[in-house]
């Protein structure tokens, strides 16, 4: 599975700095709008909302003026090892060979929700109703982005459709090959403070290629071995651990 | 007793045939009729009369173009009509359907509400730049000999899903003679298969 992983094609990942994260949702905005996803009636019902990309807040737990808190924003983690695809049984969702990408076909979906239950970060959401559109909203519709139906599981894809803008735009200039900023997906693009940076693993000429390789990098619950190709960056000891779902005397009770 | 199941025994197989015969009418003929509605095109197009062998010489790429960021253009906007029917007084030739297009839609500058027949499901991506200019495909291979017609085919459209009949194929048994006779998934994987790109049999290839 590695080998096959690593060896074809692309593998679009994320290094999101947490240094920088002040918490303050325009990626959010911009990712609920770029990828249709609809304002439900009852937003206040959260096992009924839509994300696609949600900030978690954490915080060291310690009383002022030790206190320090962080914002984690959590995309789809676009596993190099998912443990959402071989659950489902539709074959609705998929990693993608050319870009790593995990993709997620709402036409195929049955709705059984497996893949939100095999998630352990929670990045799929299920469509219990049709999605409102308010009369004059769809006209805000991103056409290159499919609305979903009730009764079907959706999740972040990376802006794929990005991804085929740009090459379509890159084939009419004769070029088969994309550039490093030519594809980066709507919340990275809307960041204010440049925390988030998108680009090719595979490629060693990308900045995110470089990043990964901080000692302040890591990525959420590494353990499980779902291979996220989303990674963090933080300089705060306490912040790099919680996200690998860290108790106090576990790796010195396991020696 | 015995007489009478002997002639039941007898006859027996011609309601078998006569219910076969019944069903296959009714599953191949009717179903098919009923399940799709037919739709005239707003206006006769002719193709043959403006395509590259006719007086107006115009190849497909002058209405069908690309746009600068390589996105398709798709049917013309009534715009391109006017470059070249540009005054009711002065039609290009004496045809009933070029009056009706100056009088319906050109003075009243109304788009042309033309029934697409390649129309693709909301959850299908379909790149025309990738295929015409990266790989070469001439537009009869997927839409078959359309510059050649001279009068535009009946629209069929079916009820159930509101998918054109040429997705399906016009062929009710779905069987295909032709490389343009069907546009299902399966005929753009065949044909990725082919040209040894399985890669682009992935799901997020095609699909959004």
């Amino acid at each position: 599975m590695k080998k096959d992983n690593n060896n074809r094609g692309a593998r679009y990942g994320m290094v999101i700095d947490l240094d920088k994260c002040t918490g303050c949702g325009a990626c959010v905005a911009a990712c609920a709008s770029e990828n249709n996803v609809p304002v439900m009636h009852d937003e206040s019902d959260k096992t009924r909302s839509i994300n696609w990309l949600q900030i978690y807040k954490i915080t060291n737990g310690k009383e002022f003026p030790d206190i320090e808190i962080a914002y984690i924003p959590r995309p789809c983690m676009q596993c190099d090892n998912p443990p959402c695809v071989p659950v489902c049984p539709a074959t609705a969702t998929k990693r993608d060979p050319n870009t790593g990408i995990i993709s997620q076909i709402y036409t195929r979906c049955i709705g059984c929700r497996y893949c939100m239950a095999a998630c352990p970060y929670h990045a799929r959401s299920f469509n219990w109703f049709d999605p409102p559109f308010p009369k004059g909203t769809e006209r805000s519709l991103t056409t290159e982005v499919s609305p979903r139906m009730r009764g079907v599981v959706e999740k972040c894809t990376f802006c794929h459709h990005r991804l085929m803008s740009a090459k379509q735009r890159a084939y009419a200039e004769g070029r088969r090959e994309l550039r490093e900023d030519e594809y980066i997906p709507a919340c990275a693009e809307a960041c204010p403070v440049n925390a988030i940076t998108f680009g090719d693993l595979n490629n060693p000429k990308h900045k995110i290629s470089q990043l990964i390789k901080s000692k302040n990098a890591f990525r959420l619950l590494e353990k499980l071995g779902t291979e996220p190709k989303v990674y963090y960056l933080s300089s705060k000891e306490w912040v790099r651990r919680m996200a690998d779902n860290y108790l106090q005397g576990e790796f010195e009770s396991r020696n | 007793m015995d007489a009478d199941l002997k002639k039941s025994d007898k006859y027996g197989w011609v309601f078998l045939i006569a219910g076969l015969i019944g069903a296959l009418i009714v599953g191949w003929i009717i179903f098919p009729a009923l399940l799709y509605s037919k739709k005239e095109q707003p206006i006769h197009f002719s193709h043959a009369k403006h395509g590259p062998d006719s007086d107006a010489g115009m190849s497909c790429e002058d209405c069908h173009f690309f746009y600068e960021d390589g996105s398709f253009s798709g049917i013309p906007k009534i715009a391109k009509c006017i470059e070249c029917h540009e005054d009711a007084e002065l039609p290009l030739s004496d045809s009933e359907e070029e009056e009706k297009l100056f009088t319906d839609y050109i003075v009243p500058n109304k788009e042309i509400p033309w029934l697409v027949y390649s129309r693709q499901p909301e959850c299908v991506y379909f790149p025309h730049m990738a295929h015409v200019k990266m790989a070469d495909i001439e537009c009869n291979v997927c839409h078959g000999e359309m510059a050649k017609q001279d009068s535009m085919p009946v629209y069929k459209v079916n009820r159930l899903t509101g998918y054109s009949i040429d997705i399906w194929g016009r062929n009710i048994a779905g069987l295909k003679k032709n490389t343009w006779d069907r546009m299902k998934m399966n005929d753009c994987a065949e044909c990725h298969t082919e040209h040894n790109k399985e890669n682009n049999n992935a799901c997020f290839v095609c699909h959004k």
